[in-house]
């Protein structure tokens, strides 16, 4: 008996001892992004949240709002907000409608060349930098509160895209436009056909999945083993195993569920991109510590001698930038530049921050973290919709695990003071 | 009644893990100021949250005896309708609103449930004499000094019919002037029968005015000194909070004189930001030298942490004129970057607000100043960075389990090493610290002035800016004393006491 009692308590303390320097919090909600997929997996009708098309939807119809978060989270870190965003992504929809469709008679854009969709990409990201740099003159220069300029911001540039838009539409976009927000790599599988694999499978979304997966580890491994050479404290090495094989399992997963379908959506391959960059931006590059060592204490950033105008400018138009790769992402997948697009996003993007762990007082988040809460958003959405859950409920629900999720955030910040 | 107004008796608090205050007793007489002392973390704020039920009843064991009854507070409010009020380091009161308002807040005087604003500004300006603040009761707090402010604190709890009042570091952010207005006014409230619990790292301060003074260390009680009868000096309060005698508060040094001049700085002037016809800094010359600290003397608001932050890229005051030179080479220093690439480096005297990310590790609090040189084709090196900090944490001796620790929970002393390292690692020419032990303990001092003089070994120019006059006689080889923004002496180690220099650091414009 006392035997089998102190078998049980070692193994305890040996799994506790293993759970050391894990961090919880981040997992956490990790976890709860997983939880909610195997319960929809579980009450959809013939588990329809995990068909393969609908794996392909969700990515593609959350893309857009998982680039403005990108941007958002860079804000909210300094200290500030933005609540142009929506309206921002509306007028440069509408820019790119006028820079490489043109179709209303009589516009007041004659005198503009028409463009190849290349170029008006580019032109329509440049305005996006534009707008940037408009905001942040005020927010930077003048000092007015960035909640102060984006909500006129909010106003100005909706009313902007009016203005362009003339209250209509314009569409439809030239096909490799629409390809951005709509499209797949390789969709008619000629790799596939080429090598002789069987047709239900995008054989360019193996590969990548594949190649995908061997970046995570070569990733991962080189970190820790970089961390070990500087005897830095790493995780315990089953958890880092058991971490970035659960990881691996998703992606796999993922990555062959979006193989039987269309393939891999360019979106996704857009945001994979702006995400790795990102983190590497924030992570790895003096700009990006200096967003974190503002929002955590500005006058300490200011006498170290970082140039806090300099990063705040900087800063928004960077999201001025992200908010037009949004707004291209939602005209080319409406296939129309229309007044109303982009409405509500910039709360859905706050929400995804807040969701992910960033902080209101700022100097807290990553890029990461509110991709996954931008997912919890998305999963929830799509899920609920599965089940045909009136939309009056699912505003209900969503301000619920808003509010849930940063107040357990603030609950497991006290405990572990 | 006794003539006892509190009892503390065998107070334990414990928290997970840690034993804060072991069975600690507390006796206080009435009409009595009593002065607790002991290094930071020994336990003298968690006994007096204990005492004004900041920790409720039944959180801790151990009975409080107060006017002869055992208390059970479960909160501040009820401990204050007892006539128990403590006044924090950071004071309590709102920024706009005026001293009548705030003395009266959430104890608002009121007729038919409206306040009464005449009858509030007439008991707030008889509240006002009692502790001598001559001012208008519409003035808004935030438009009067830090002095007058803790006077308002103290009207304040008078309003509550205070009778034990409980002070926490009354006098850390007062100059001397104010320091001894305050303990004048605690001897004065002192004969009106209001007794007095005050903590303070002043030992100067706590040798003049307290009657009785118990030493806390490590959560236990460690005695009660009688200061009257026991011929109590600051060496033996010392002794007591150490548990050893400290016969050198200063490490000895030699002193590094007749190196080559590394920073001069002539005719530097510089114009209140808010108000550009008030000059703050009047045309300051001074020099440092390799190897040197160089002490600027002065009582607050005479100008020391304008002229420092002037100097440091023109980050404080507008209208700034003079000319530096590092090494003898004419620098210019209008930004911050700029000063820092020059060789200035500036370590603040409010860590707190001005000089860490508290939220972040230690990592990066260190390296964020110098972060340039830890990147490598465009991207932060974080394990060099890692290894760097590492360094720090053991060259400095600063206490946590590793560098990815997160500042705000350490303690002064250490939050101060991790500052200085962040400046040490630009790998500056000059280092301007302003009051560089302010609200540490006595251990930690000692660790400081050591590493000051490490610098100074090691070629650097250090340049300490202090309120207290044993600090810089202790380390300095060389004082400048400074008053309304003049530079009004300048004393070697050799011919420098505290007379001298009091006499200087209060010499008036024109009268020199």
């Amino acid at each position: 008996m006392s035997i089998s009692n102190e078998k049980k308590v070692s193994f305890l303390d040996n799994l506790r001892s293993r759970l050391e320097g894990v961090n919880l919090r981040q997992n956490g909600i990790f976890l709860a992004l997983i939880g909610l997929i195997v319960f929809f997996a579980a009450t959809t009708p013939n588990a329809a949240s995990i068909t393969p098309t609908n794996w392909s939807n969700l990515v593609v119809q959350n893309g857009y709002i998982l680039v403005l978060a990108i941007g958002m989270v860079m804000v909210i870190i300094a200290g500030h907000i933005d609540l142009s965003v929506g309206s921002v992504a509306a007028f440069i929809g509408a820019v790119a409608g006028i820079l490489v469709v043109r179709p209303l008679e009589q516009d007041g854009w004659e005198w503009l060349p028409a463009l190849p969709w290349w170029a008006g990409l580019i032109g329509a990201v440049i305005v996006g930098a534009i707008v940037g740099v408009w905001q942040g003159f005020w927010v930077a220069y003048v000092g007015i509160p960035a909640f102060i300029v984006t909500l006129a911001g909010m106003l100005l540039f909706r009313g902007m895209a009016l203005m362009t838009l003339q209250n209509s539409n314009i569409g439809p976009f030239p096909d490799e436009f629409r390809a951005i927000g709509n499209g797949f790599l390789d969709k008619e599988n000629a790799l596939g056909t080429a090598i002789g694999l069987p047709d239900q499978y995008n054989a360019a979304a193996l590969l990548v999945t594949v190649l995908g997966i061997l970046a995570i580890w070569f990733q991962a491994l080189n970190k820790r083993r970089a961390s070990i050479r500087y005897s830095q404290p790493v995780e315990p090495r089953t958890w880092f195993y058991v971490k970035n094989s659960v990881l691996t399992v998703m992606v796999a997963y993922v990555g062959f569920q979006l193989a039987n379908a269309n393939g891999i959506p360019f979106t996704l391959i857009l945001l994979t991109f702006l995400i790795v960059v990102y983190s590497l931006v924030m992570n790895k590059t003096t700009f990006g510590r200096h967003i974190y060592a503002i929002g955590g204490n500005l006058h300490a950033a200011t006498l170290s001698g970082i140039n806090v105008r300099r990063v705040n400018f900087w800063l928004f138009v960077n999201m001025g930038a992200l908010a037009a790769v949004s707004g291209i992402l939602i005209a080319a997948r409406m296939n129309s530049a229309v007044p109303k697009a982009g409405d509500g996003f910039e709360l859905d993007a706050i929400s995804s921050v807040f969701i992910g762990g960033a902080a209101v007082q700022g100097g807290v988040g990553t890029v990461i973290g509110s991709m996954v809460g931008g997912l919890i958003q998305g999963v929830l959405g799509n899920g609920m919709n599965l089940n045909s859950v009136g939309i009056d409920a699912q505003m209900t629900i969503k301000g619920m695990v808003l509010l849930l999720a940063v107040a357990f955030d603030v609950w497991s910040k006290r405990r572990a003071k | 009644m006794g003539t006892n107004i509190l009892e503390m008796r065998s107070i334990t608090k414990t928290f997970p893990g840690v034993i804060a205050l072991d069975k600690v007793s507390l006796t206080v007489e009435r009409g009595e100021i009593h002065a607790i002392c002991g290094e930071n973390g020994a336990g003298k704020s968690t006994l007096m949250k204990v005492l004004s039920g900041v920790y409720p009843h039944g959180s801790y064991e151990g009975d409080i005896v107060y006017e002869n009854d055992v208390m059970s507070f479960k909160n501040i409010r009820e401990s204050e309708a007892k006539g128990i009020v403590i006044i924090h380091q950071e004071l309590a009161l709102s920024p706009y609103l005026s001293i009548a308002e705030n003395i009266f807040l959430n104890n608002e005087i009121k007729k038919n449930g409206l306040i009464d604003w005449n009858k509030t500004g007439q008991e707030a300006q008889l509240l006002m004499a009692r502790v001598g603040l001559i001012e208008n009761p519409n003035t808004k707090v935030m438009d009067i000094g830090v002095g007058k402010q803790q006077l308002v604190e103290i009207a304040k709890a008078l309003s509550k019919r205070v009778k034990l009042l409980i002070l926490d570091e009354p006098t850390a952010a007062l100059n001397d002037e104010d320091s001894a207005h305050l303990l004048s006014l605690l001897r004065h409230l002192k004969d009106q029968g209001i007794s007095c619990i005050i903590i303070s790292h002043k030992l100067n301060e706590i040798a003049a005015i307290a009657d009785k003074t118990t030493i806390i260390r490590d959560g236990k009680a460690i005695e009660t000194l009688d200061m009257k009868a026991d011929h109590v000096d600051q060496e033996r309060i010392i002794k007591g909070m150490v548990g050893r005698e400290m016969d050198n508060r200063y490490p000895a040094h030699e002193t590094n004189v007749g190196g080559a001049e590394i920073l001069r700085v002539e005719n530097w002037t510089a114009h209140h930001p808010d108000d550009p016809n008030r000059v703050v800094v009047d045309n300051v010359n001074i020099h440092v030298r390799k190897g040197e600290i160089v002490g600027l003397a002065g009582i607050m608001g005479a100008g020391r942490t304008e002229f420092a932050r002037s100097l440091f890229g023109k980050s404080w005051g507008t209208n700034i004129t003079g000319t530096v030179y590092v090494n003898g080479k004419e620098v210019q220093v209008n930004t911050i970057k700029q000063a820092i690439d020059n060789g200035l480096a500036y370590a603040t005297e409010d860590r707190k607000r001005f000089g860490l990310n508290l939220i972040d590790d230690i990592k990066r609090n260190i390296s964020i100043a110098s972060l340039d040189d830890f990147v490598k084709r465009g991207l932060v090196n974080d394990n060099e960075e890692f290894k760097v900090a590492s360094e720090y944490r053991t060259s400095m001796n600063i206490k946590a389990p590793s560098v990815l620790s997160v500042v705000g929970k350490l303690s002064g002393g250490n939050q101060q090493k991790v500052v200085l390292s962040q400046w040490i690692n630009v790998k500056p020419e000059v280092l301007i610290l302003d009051e560089p032990t302010r609200g540490i303990d006595v251990g930690a001092k000692y660790e400081i002035y050591t590493i000051i003089q490490r610098l100074a070994d090691e070629g650097k120019g250090v340049i300490v800016i202090s309120s207290e006059l044993p600090e810089l006689l202790g380390i300095c080889d060389r004082i400048y004393a400074i008053s309304e923004g003049c530079i009004t002496g300048e004393v070697s180690k050799a011919e420098a006491n505290p007379e001298l220099l009091m006499k200087y650091m209060t010499t008036e414009k024109g009268s020199k």
